[in-house]
């Protein structure tokens, strides 16, 4: 049976300053099916959404609904097409109750009492079998019960088009189980639902048709019937040539850093890291792979110390460096250096010029009252030089410098201070191609001083050619630690979505994964 | 214990009351959109000024014309003068910080300063043209606005105790109760609400976030300006001083806010009680002691006081309805990343 189009893009186009976020994106969705985007972090699959309900506005493009040319100026106008959005961070008033969310804005179309917005509620949660209280608060819900109510109000205002950003992200099993039934209800009663994720087996289990992502740019749309996890994870990572990065080989020295059992919680209380066992050697780059928010930032606070561990043993040379300070890690020759999604975010003081944000660290160690500048400005001199920053002095504030510029700053001042462990967050993130190579290249150059490096990267391409060898987390869980020349492309992917676990299939009596034979810890070192 | 010095302890604190009264319900209004606005002060300043200025003028006019001025008048020129006053300082604000996005404290701290040099300029310059310092006086206006209801102030006790205020006083009560009905039943309210703890999700749900901001700011600027009017014609009688006094209270009403942990009923007792607390120094003798002169200051500061405690006390028990607004002193840009 063919399905009548709902909202069709042609060629839409967004861009946030120099980044291209979407490049001439055509989309199809249509009433009566369930539509997947699929694609990796970064890809612009929720900037294309959040056009779609208004809050972004298209640079370029046409949007049609019900082949009708559209102008989504404001989420307004999203809601008088029916658009209903589903965000992957609630639009929840906390210390509202579920009735007063539902009602809030949009009063265009409907004004009801409070009382019978209540009793239409509970309507639509006998309809579709949700358990919804409609004078419960916000804050007093559970994850799985916000996004029930995220849904509820888009169907309480008449969404025709639903469209869900990552909705299993925060959900358990049993929860995502009731969701897709729900889904499929949506989709019998004539809805049109958009569902975006990255999860290949959802995409397998639940929808119609798939449309891929790949970094802003529309590669095509399948048939779900027609598609595997593979053809779906090579459309997704793209069969892009393997870039050229130089792995010098270095001769493999005792483990220097050791992570025993160990679990870590994040903000929201839950587990993060789940009884995580790896190593890393000196001069060797260990690369650690997943989909966001699968526990690497967490991973990285602990190690630096700025985050407690729930359980398990971090032993740096044999020292057990889990209830040290931060400092007293950084005394270790542990460096850790993050680049977050906004890129400034942690490790460099933004309105802070290059000079202070090198000494950021050190100045501490100054015996005088008076801060040393002028070993900061060599430093920050030599840094300029060595790794070709491109600033107009050593005294600009490091957040009017370009991003990659801002990213060499910080690796810059991790290593001069000879660090032998090295964790490095998305280093090239948002970086051209030749900023990346200078990284990687910095990077190497450090492994040839026999540091270990811990490199948590998102392409995979670059970390095949990188790193050693590669850790695979998905929700936190290590699902194998395979050798970079041992392993594909396909492989890892289907490592990050669960659909394989080296870790369980290896394992044997004589060698567990993530643990080094000659460790410190046998030995008996405390 | 003496009953006469007991009710007149009670009536200067409803004065003084009424006038934080107004500028607390006006901030209210205001943060519950978000918007920080620490220029409460000056926006008193503003209104003051403003009414006294355009009430001055108008009685000015009817003396040369020799005729008397019309009570009715008089009170619709300094009221309107008042709250159109309050309302253009909301504007700046709204315009400062919504529009373009500057820092919230730093811009109403500035609109402070702005209004108390705005206003004592003018207000000397008054003063100069009444004829000398402390001759300014807007005698029919003052009075007009402190007709009490007939009859009813002459019962005794009782009377004094209740009916002895201009309509400004009771005027602040009602809208206290207005806005506390406003803000927890009506539809514009709960998106207002919603703006002032979530604009993004305002914003996603279709609430027009910027008109929010400016309309709440500007018509709680508006009210405030009311408490400088009510100040002018009551607290001082229709004089004019540059001493620096409104902007004492207007500091004491954005403490009110918080006392009251941002429910305007809360504003109604909470006022009066800064009031007794204020003039305390004045009727200790009620207790029993008297106070030495460099003693007095020290009690002055008993509504900083119960401020703090309150704050001591909502924090420890952390409620959530108790807490400011979620976005209390935040830029909102949609298109932020």
């Amino acid at each position: 049976m063919e399905h009548s189009s709902a909202i069709r893009l042609e060629n839409v186009t967004k861009t946030f300053g120099s980044v291209v976020a979407n490049k001439d994106i055509c989309l199809d969705i249509r009433y009566g099916e369930i539509l997947s985007l699929l694609g990796e972090n970064g890809s612009g699959k929720t900037t294309l959404m959040n056009m779609l309900s208004g809050i972004y506005f298209p640079d370029a493009g046409k949007i049609y609904a019900k082949d009708k040319e559209v102008s989504i100026r404001s989420p307004k106008d999203a809601y008088d097409l029916n658009i209903g959005m589903i965000h992957q961070h609630f639009k929840l008033v906390d210390i509202f109750t579920a009735t007063e969310n539902v009602v809030l804005g949009r009063s265009a179309k409907k004004k009801e009492s409070l009382k019978a917005a209540a009793a239409r509620i509970r309507e639509i949660c006998d309809q579709y079998g949700f358990d919804v209280d409609p004078d419960q608060k916000v804050y007093n819900m559970s994850v799985s019960q916000k996004q029930t109510l995220e849904i509820v109000k888009v169907l309480y205002h008449g969404a025709e088009i639903l469209i869900l950003d990552e909705p299993t992200a925060v959900l358990t099993l049993q929860e995502t189980e009731k969701l897709f039934k729900v889904l499929r209800n949506m989709r019998e009663a004539g809805k049109a639902v958009v569902i975006i994720t990255h999860k290949l087996n959802e995409v397998l289990e639940i929808s119609d048709r798939v449309s891929i992502l790949r970094r802003g740019e529309y590669i095509g749309t399948v048939e779900t019937k027609d598609a595997t996890e593979l053809s779906l994870t090579e459309m997704m990572v793209g069969k892009k040539v393997s870039l050229d990065i130089a792995r010098p080989q270095v001769e493999k020295k005792k483990p220097l850093l050791e992570i025993r059992d160990l679990s870590i919680k994040n903000d929201e209380g839950h587990i993060a890291i789940d009884n995580v066992n790896f190593y890393i050697r000196g001069g060797e780059i260990l690369g650690v792979a997943g989909i966001a928010g699968c526990g690497q930032k967490e991973l990285c606070e602990a190690i630096a110390g700025l985050r407690k561990i729930e359980g398990g043993k971090m032993i740096h040379q044999g020292e057990d460096i889990s209830t040290m300070t931060p400092k007293q890690i950084l005394a270790k020759g542990i460096s850790m250096s993050f680049i977050p999604e906004d890129r400034l975010g942690m490790g460099l003081a933004p309105s802070l010029s290059i000079t202070d944000n090198m000494i950021l660290k050190t100045y501490s160690e100054g015996k005088s009252f008076f801060v040393d500048r002028k070993r900061g400005r060599q430093e920050a001199e030599k840094i300029i030089n060595d790794l070709g920053v491109v600033t107009p002095s050593t005294e600009t504030p490091v957040r009017r410098l370009s991003g990659g510029n801002v990213q060499k700053v910080l690796l810059g001042r991790e290593i001069k201070s000879g660090p032998n462990v090295i964790i490095t967050a998305y280093p090239v993130r948002g970086l051209d191609i030749n900023s990346s190579y200078l990284i990687y290249d910095i990077l190497n150059e450090q492994k040839k001083k026999d540091v270990g490096i811990l490199f948590i990267g998102e392409d995979l391409d670059v970390m095949l050619s990188l790193c050693d060898k590669i850790m695979v987390l998905c929700h936190g869980k290590v699902m194998g630690i395979v050798n970079a020349e041992n392993t594909s492309k396909e492989e890892l992917g289907l490592m990050m979505t669960g659909a394989i676990n080296l870790t369980e299939s290896r394992a044997t009596e004589d060698k567990k994964p993530g643990i080094a034979k000659d460790s410190y810890i046998e030995e008996g070192t405390k | 214990m003496n009953i006469d010095s007991l009710i007149q302890w009670i009536q200067s604190a409803i004065i003084f009351g009424t006038v934080i009264m107004y500028g607390c319900c006006g901030e209210i209004l205001t943060e519950k959109s978000g918007n920080l606005n620490l220029g409460i002060p000056g926006t008193m300043y503003l209104g003051g000024i403003a009414s006294l200025a355009g009430a001055f003028f108008y009685e000015n006019a009817c003396t040369q014309a020799g005729i008397e001025p019309n009570a009715i008048l008089c009170i619709l020129i300094a009221f309107v003068c008042a709250f159109g006053a309050g309302a253009l300082g909301g504007l700046i604000f709204s315009f400062l910080t919504t529009t373009l996005r500057a820092n919230q404290n730093v811009t109403g701290l500035t609109l402070t300063i702005f209004g108390a040099g705005i206003a004592n300029f003018f207000g000397g310059s008054l003063n100069k043209l009444a004829g000398g310092v402390g001759q300014i006086s807007i005698s029919s206006t003052s009075e007009a606005f402190r007709t009490t209801v007939p009859f009813l102030d002459k019962m005794g006790s009782f009377g004094k105790l209740f009916f002895s205020y201009g309509f400004l006083a009771y005027l602040a009560v009602i809208i206290a109760i207005l806005m506390a009905i406003f803000l927890k039943r009506s539809r514009a309210g709960l998106n207002l609400r919603a703006v002032g703890e979530n604009p993004a999700t305002a914003d996603a749900a279709g609430i027009n976030v910027t008109k929010y901001k400016y309309l709440s700011t500007c018509i709680g600027c508006g009210i405030a300006g009311l408490g400088g009017l009510y100040y002018v014609v009551d607290f001082t009688k229709g004089t004019w001083a540059n001493d620096g006094t409104i902007e004492t209270l207007g500091w004491l009403a954005v403490a009110l806010v918080i006392f009251t942990t941002w429910k305007p009923l809360n504003a109604i007792w909470g006022s009066y009680l800064f009031g007794m607390l204020y003039w305390m120094y004045l009727y200790t003798g009620l207790f029993g002691f008297t106070l030495t002169r460099s003693f007095q200051p020290i009690f002055k500061m008993l509504p900083y006081l119960a401020t703090m405690f309150v704050l001591i006390l909502t924090s420890i028990r952390k409620k959530k309805e108790n807490q400011p607004p979620a976005n209390l002193g935040l830029p909102y840009f949609r298109e932020e990343r």
